[in-house]
């Protein structure tokens, strides 16, 4: 156990140096040199300061949009095959309707044709039947709710990321989870409540014409008013073009009027369709509807062909810097809601930093002192090996670009307790050996071998404790599992190992004289 | 006092720290039903703010200005110095600008200006999931440590080590409930390292024990326990100094938010070791260990 061939040496040193190539760039006064690897421990938001902003897509207004469509195709498609059916009503994930008995056979074979009920994305059933007596329910398939659900998540993602790249905040980290979640994480940002109110909003917007007086009561009317004069108009739910056919939005100044206004800019199909309508209706009251709000209402004076356009609604510049970027960035497909914030301010962050590293630093020195007081000389050899551990932890965080969190510091700090636990295990072992043997090497050697299960043992079991908080933690406790993680395993290596050399070189220099242990 | 050479008679009092055990134990599920944790927003869902301002002032009056505009229940306490707060509160608010209105409020009802350091909103959902994964994963981590001695030693070392830290996971729980620490995710990662620590001390006696029983097979089984705590006491008492110099290190300097994670890891050591020496090592007496190691003779079913 204390011999260590020149090869095992060779190892152990250049484990060591490798260690301390990736540590040193993290210390301040390496950072620019040309020499060392870019790689650095990341800082969790929690040090460096920042938000984590998990957001949810409430998919319930696609999926009844869905049943809609559903609805008229199936109706359709009943009505040509002369099938009776009545009582026709949505329900939250299904349709129900009464239907002739004696028609059944025929029904069924309709409904479970490939041309209405098949998903077209995975070839399966797009919804299931059920029969109860007379009453037949039509429910969307789980596969089929969670394909909308995922395209969905799709299209609003890159959404969201235009939007965040539009207000220019650093490596934003933006990610799906699960069906119906984006978690975005945002470093180093001081206040997120400008993101927050640019995530809140669909932006939905869409030209329409605010209905004659004469056909007001028609079914493709619907009454929507105004946030900020608080009038109500009842607008057409036909839609002429839509932010789709958006190019371009900035925000600008009507000097006339002395206020802030969006100037937009459409695509080719856009322009035509809105050159075709506004040529036909002058006269005629626009409605600019965002998200059911009539933005403004201006009157259709010529026919305009030109393909741009002037939102005004009496905006401060900040709204309309903010719509432009809305409109810009494109609709949501559905409403995201927040459902989990965590934000740190920048000073916060590096004030945890300084407090996080002077218990570090004050609990090390304990711990030397420590070990100084119980086994003297070797009480050194476990301190160059707790150095070294907390080296090769800082390397290894820095080579796999691991991040360190607050919870993460006092995961390096108790590995830092229960580190020495390896070196107390071997010393106390020599002690007992030492009684019954005398001969140094031996009594070293033999506690070497024994101790090994017993270190084994007692760190797997730390280690399962470490990967089931990984894969169970979030964030800042994820930081911890890390750490704890990686201090296990290079706990082992330099006390094990290191700490095994040093010793043996020890007593093979030191034969001669009385070893105090 | 010199622990190398005196021998202590742990065993002798075996069946008084069961019964101190089961008592704290007790008391412990009866706090913990009776008066509940507090638990904090990973949990029950809702805000912490921690703010900041330029001037000492008090948290009576943040808290009441806060009630003010309806937040539901509102908690202020001082959070390190007499400029630092801590605000939880019940509601997580649907709109998104929700802690943005909050500031708003604050400053132009306490005419002051109120730096949010850190702000935590956590919904009804997620809190649910939270909640969920943090029970799941205590519970995976015993189990898994169950396997782990099952397969290292025999079922009644499993058995044993599996109870101790039954026992440290709940009386560290009901030290929350009567203490009234706020209970979050760093509190269950903190139990989780207990869990991993006090398995480590168990593992070390066991160890012995096992070794102990290899080799000797006169003694009596008790005298044979006591023997290896005993020589292992020197590792356990110094590893517990030393781990515990490292958290009250992390208690005193890290700051307030990793005041209850500390205390939680502090509180897990004590118990930890307390239980390896009274609870794992004696329990083994009253189930039959098997003596004779010598032959791999495997009677399992």
């Amino acid at each position: 156990m204390l011999y260590f061939s020149r090869l095992k040496v060779f190892s152990i040193i250049s484990v060591i140096f490798i260690g301390i190539y990736f540590f040193l760039p993290n210390l301040t006064f390496f950072n620019n040199s040309k020499f060392f690897s870019e790689k650095r421990v990341n800082l969790g938001l929690d040090l460096q300061g920042g938000s984590y902003l998990l957001l949810e897509i409430d998919s319930n207004p696609l999926i009844e949009q869905r049943l809609q469509a559903k609805s008229l195709e199936v109706r359709r498609e009943l009505r040509k095959n002369n099938i009776q059916y009545k009582n026709f009503s949505f329900s939250k994930d299904s349709l129900v309707f009464i239907f002739d008995e004696k028609q059944k056979e025929t029904l069924d074979k309709i409904l479970n044709d490939r041309l209405i009920n098949s998903n077209i994305k995975t070839g399966g059933k797009e919804f299931e039947i059920i029969y109860e007596n007379n009453i037949i329910k039509l429910i969307f398939t789980k596969e089929n709710v969670n394909l909308i659900k995922k395209n969905a998540l799709d299209q609003s993602i890159e959404i969201v990321r235009n939007r965040i790249d539009e207000l220019g905040t650093k490596e934003p980290n933006i990610v799906t989870r699960g069906l119906d979640r984006i978690l975005v994480e945002l470093p180093g940002l001081k206040d997120p409540s400008a993101i927050k109110k640019l995530l809140g909003k669909t932006a939905k917007l869409t030209l329409r014409f605010v209905a004659n007086s004469s056909d007001e009561n028609s079914l493709g009317v619907e009454t929507l008013s105004s946030k900020s004069s608080g009038s109500q108009y009842s607008v057409e739910k036909r839609i002429i073009i839509s932010g789709e056919n958006l190019i371009d939005a900035q925000p600008g100044f009507d000097q006339l009027n002395n206020s802030s206004v969006v100037n937009f800019k459409l695509d080719n199909i856009g322009s035509r369709k809105f050159a075709l309508a506004s040529k036909e209706n002058v006269g005629r009251y626009l409605a600019i509807v965002l998200d059911k709000d009539v933005v403004s209402s201006p009157v259709i004076r010529e026919a305009i062909v030109t393909g741009s356009g002037q939102i005004s609604g009496n905006f401060t510049t900040q709204e309309a810097n903010e719509l432009a970027i809305l409109l810009r960035a494109g609709a949501l497909p559905a409403p995201l809601n927040i459902i989990e914030e965590r934000s740190v301010g920048p000073d916060l962050g590096k004030e945890s930093i300084e407090k996080g590293i002077l218990s570090l630093i004050i609990g090390f020195l304990l711990v030397m002192i420590y070990m100084i007081y119980n086994y003297r000389i070797f009480g050194v050899f476990s301190n160059v090996s707790l150095l070294t551990n907390l080296v090769l932890i800082s390397g290894v965080l820095s080579i796999f670009g691991a991040t360190l969190t607050l919870p993460g510091i006092a995961g390096i700090i108790l590995t830092v307790g229960m580190a020495v636990d390896s070196n107390v295990l071997i010393y106390e072992r020599v002690k007992e050996e030492l009684k019954k043997e005398k001969n140094y090497l031996i009594a070293f050697d033999t506690a070497y071998k024994k101790v090994l299960t017993t270190i084994l043992d007692s760190n797997v079991t730390t280690l399962i404790a470490a990967i089931v908080l990984y894969y169970m933690g979030s964030g800042p406790v994820k930081g911890f599992a890390i750490t704890l993680g990686i201090g296990i395993l290079s706990t082992f290596f330099t006390t094990y190992v290191l700490g095994r050399l040093l010793v043996a070189k020890y007593i093979k220099n030191n034969k001669e004289t009385t070893i105090v242990i | 006092m010199n622990i190398y050479n005196k021998k202590y008679n742990f065993l002798k009092f075996k069946k008084s720290f069961l019964v101190l055990s089961t008592i704290l134990f007790a008391i412990s599920l009866g706090a913990f039903f009776a008066k509940g944790l507090n638990l904090g927003v990973d949990f029950k869902g809702g805000t912490v703010i921690e703010m900041k301002l330029a001037q000492p002032y008090n948290s009576e009056d943040i808290r009441k200005s806060l009630l003010k505009i309806n937040l539901g229940d509102v908690v202020v306490k001082e959070f390190g110095s007499s400029r630092e707060f801590l605000a939880t509160i019940e509601k997580k608010g649907k709109n998104n600008d929700f802690v943005g209105s909050i500031k708003k409020h604050l400053e132009s009802d306490l005419a002051r200006e109120f730096d949010f350091r850190r702000v935590e909103v956590v919904g009804s959902k997620i809190s649910k999931e939270l909640t969920k994964s943090g029970l799941y994963s205590v519970v995976l981590a015993l189990f898994l440590m169950l396997i782990y001695i099952w397969i290292r030693f025999e079922w009644q070392f499993s058995l044993g080590s599996i109870l101790a830290l039954i026992h440290d996971v709940v009386i560290t729980i009901g030290a929350f409930s009567l203490v009234g620490f706020e209970f979050n995710l760093s509190i269950v990662a903190a139990i989780l390292t207990i869990v991993g620590y006090s398995m480590n001390d168990t593992v070390v006696i066991y160890d012995r024990i096992r070794e102990f029983l290899k080799i000797d097979d006169r003694q009596d089984i008790q005298e044979l326990i006591n023997d290896a705590v005993n020589s292992t006491l020197p590792r356990t008492l110094k590893t517990s100094v030393t781990t515990l110099l490292a958290l009250v290190s992390i208690y005193v300097f890290g700051g307030e938010i990793l005041k209850g994670f500390s205390f939680a890891l502090i509180w897990g050591v004590l118990i930890g070791t307390y239980s390896s020496i009274f609870v794992a090592a004696p329990i083994l007496v009253f189930f039959k260990v098997k003596r004779n190691w010598d032959e791999e003779v495997d009677t399992t079913p």
